[in-house]
């Protein structure tokens, strides 16, 4: 049995201005030891999707409105906020963009780390001392015991994420989610972070959905993507299908507004218009609007992710019914 | 007016921040040495591509160009005339030649004023437009940067990001500028987005014989845009060359592992690729390392790295040029 199955995840923001249907009917399963890349521009519902299974989308104005989030049998969406923390930060664990927001700035970098093991394990502050400083060893940052007693701001980015890492992992957790961590990073330091993710999910054996807006870093990391547009789920497939037997314009369209694959000197290909807005009624396909191989039915017709290929679900209606190629 | 001519000159230039702490008894800490040394030349028409990671000076040193920060040392010549000369009224003339783009379009438009008044205002600073005639320039420019007409009564928050930076760029455009200076102009942008503004960028540069500095830390992103990438690293300029051979022949090992640190969208090729992984955080600009900025995470660094500065030198090529001791040994061996 998969390590989490989310099912028809449906999750809503009510506004002055309306209701947003920031996530729209999402399915997925995440299996043990896995690599799950969910790819999305701004507004796409990627975070959303992260923030519903970890109970952390705040209510009221969110509003989870349908679907099931199984892990290890039980229904992250239906238990109580007290079940919930036996779960989150111990067996789930989630790191975000900007370790400089997340990380308490009044607390030293080492009350922070044990506080999770304080919390989730019958242990000595001591002994959580211990463990601690071997996490930080474990992810890289010299001088460990010299850098439990400082404060996050004397830090550099880059190690920041690093504390934040280490403060997910010290529990051992089954799932890493991780939103964007390394967006707010230089490139140079983005690569020792994914290298360390990677170094500590072999290690310890725990699946990983790394969020992001970067299809590269996706393509480097992840054994499976879920391609998110307005909301929904537009594909889904293991990375080497997903780049090479593309069954979504969208996908296709994401790749090819790659500055680095393009030649130098022609015009960057661009998907046309914005992305929606998603306080709209959105019938049909979100996407048709921009579409190159939109016809009359997109418009018209619910769409739903289909498995058109073994493992390769694509929810554009003409690669279902015509197997158009994208 | 030919092609080849300088346009701007960048002799030497040096801005460096003091650090003070204390409010009545003031300690002096030290320099932050943002910019140090830096000596570039733009021919008419050319864009170059500035990249570098956060805190390596590279977007003080577009500011510090354009005045908007004056040098600690160091000349900047625009067309043979001397901005870091100039004071006061006839500074504030001759900025309408130059303008600046900056990276946050939600910061940079001012909410409570329409699209129509914050052009309207570039317009009229320099040059006196009658009234009448106001409204129908400003649906030229609109048109010119892509978007309609009808935009000029909105304001920023009607727009999304994509359309701001688009008014951030009418706006710049507005004085007719001979230099434009975009400073991460697309980084606060979705993929999809970025593509439209490069685009938008490269094709105003052509049409209107812009000279633009195109500041980034992407490098695939000044690739596609750029004749020419500087990489900087530290206050100074380590690798400098045409596009096409900075990115493919790199010289400089800072530069050879930004480039193997950018993630390829493409599976086979991303796991077949070595890396280069870059130990460290790039240094405090307050306390620099000694000798080449770069040796304390360079990968061939030996001992003398920490004890000579190095000076930008060709390799191969005349325009190609890069500051680093081993550059010929280094680059030698690879091949």
């Amino acid at each position: 049995m998969a390590l989490l199955t989310v099912e028809n995840l449906c999750t809503s923001f009510h506004t002055r201005n309306g209701v947003a249907r920031a996530v729209r009917d999402v399915s997925f399963q995440l299996e043990r030891g896995e690599t799950l890349g969910i790819v999305g521009e701004s507004g796409s519902g990627k975070s959303v999707t992260c923030y519903s299974i970890m109970g952390l989308v705040p209510q009221p104005p969110g509003r989870i409105e349908g679907g099931r989030a199984l892990f290890d049998g039980v229904d992250l969406l239906a238990i109580s906020n007290q079940e919930l923390n036996r779960i989150r930060g111990r067996r789930i664990s989630m790191i975000f963009q900007d370790p400089m927001t997340s990380l308490n700035p009044f607390l030293r970098v080492g009350e922070q780390l044990i506080e999770p093991l304080l919390i989730h394990e019958k242990i000595t502050c001591r002994a959580a001392t211990t463990r601690a400083l071997a996490m930080l060893n474990e992810v890289g940052l010299a001088e460990a015991e010299h850098r439990l007693n400082m404060y996050p701001h004397e830090f550099s980015g880059g190690m920041r994420q690093r504390v934040m890492i280490a403060m997910a992992l010290i529990t051992k957790p089954d799932i890493l989610i991780a939103d964007e961590p390394t967006t707010a990073l230089d490139v140079t330091v983005q690569a020792q972070i994914l290298e360390l993710i990677r170094k500590m999910q072999i290690e310890l054996g725990m699946a990983v959905i790394l969020v992001s807006h970067d299809l590269g870093i996706v393509s480097g990391f992840c054994n499976r993507v879920m391609v998110m547009y307005a909301g929904r789920v537009m594909e889904s497939a293991t990375t080497e299908d997903l780049f090479y037997d593309t069954k979504h314009p969208y996908t296709r369209g994401l790749q090819k507004s790659i500055p680095a694959l393009q030649p130098k000197g022609e015009e960057l290909y661009t998907i046309p218009g914005m992305p929606p807005d998603l306080l709209r009624p959105l019938p049909g396909c979100p996407f048709a609007e921009r579409c190159s191989h939109a016809v009359e039915y997109c418009v018209k017709e619910e769409i739903t992710l289909v498995e058109v290929a073994p493992q390769h679900g694509s929810a554009c209606l003409r690669v279902q019914k015509e197997n158009l190629s994208v | 007016m030919s092609c080849d001519e300088t346009f701007l000159e960048v002799q030497n230039l040096k801005t460096h921040f003091q650090v003070e702490k204390g409010i009545l008894f003031k300690r002096h800490l030290g320099a932050v040495k943002a910019v140090d040394g830096v000596t570039l030349t733009l021919r008419r028409g050319e864009i170059l591509g500035l990249v570098g990671e956060s805190g390596c000076g590279k977007s003080t040193l577009g500011r510090t160009i354009l005045q908007l920060i004056r040098p600690t040392e160091g000349v900047v010549l625009l067309e043979g005339e001397s901005l870091t000369a100039l004071q006061g009224a006839s500074l504030r003339k001759a900025r309408s030649a130059f303008q600046m783009v900056f990276q946050d379009p939600y910061a940079s438009l001012n909410p409570r004023m329409t699209v129509f008044d914050a052009l309207a205002e570039a317009m009229r600073a320099h040059r006196k437009i009658p009234g009448r005639e106001l409204s129908g320039r400003i649906a030229a420019l609109l048109q010119k940067v892509g978007l309609s007409p009808q935009a000029q009564r909105k304001y920023p928050h009607e727009f999304s990001g994509g359309q701001r930076q688009r008014v951030a760029i009418a706006r710049a455009l507005a004085v007719e500028p001979k230099l434009l200076v975009a400073d991460e102009p697309v980084s606060a942008l979705d993929v999809s987005i970025q593509a439209q503004i490069i685009n938008l960028l490269a094709r105003l540069s052509r049409e209107m014989g812009l000279t633009m500095i195109f500041i980034s830390h992407d490098l695939s992103v000044v690739k596609h845009i750029s004749d020419r990438i500087a990489v900087m690293y530290l206050g100074r300029i380590v690798e400098i060359g045409p596009a096409a051979r900075v990115i493919e022949q790199p010289l400089h090992p800072y530069t050879k592992a930004l480039i193997s640190a950018i993630p390829i969208p493409d599976p086979r090729r991303e796991a077949k690729r070595a890396r280069v992984l870059l130990p460290g955080d790039p240094p405090s600009p307050l306390n620099p390392p000694t000798g080449c900025p770069f040796h304390p995470r360079c990968l061939y660094a030996i001992p003398r790295c920490a004890e000579v500065v190095p000076l930008l030198e060709p390799f191969e090529q005349p325009s190609h040029r890069a500051a680093c001791i081993r550059m010929k040994e280094i680059n030698t061996i690879q091949d």
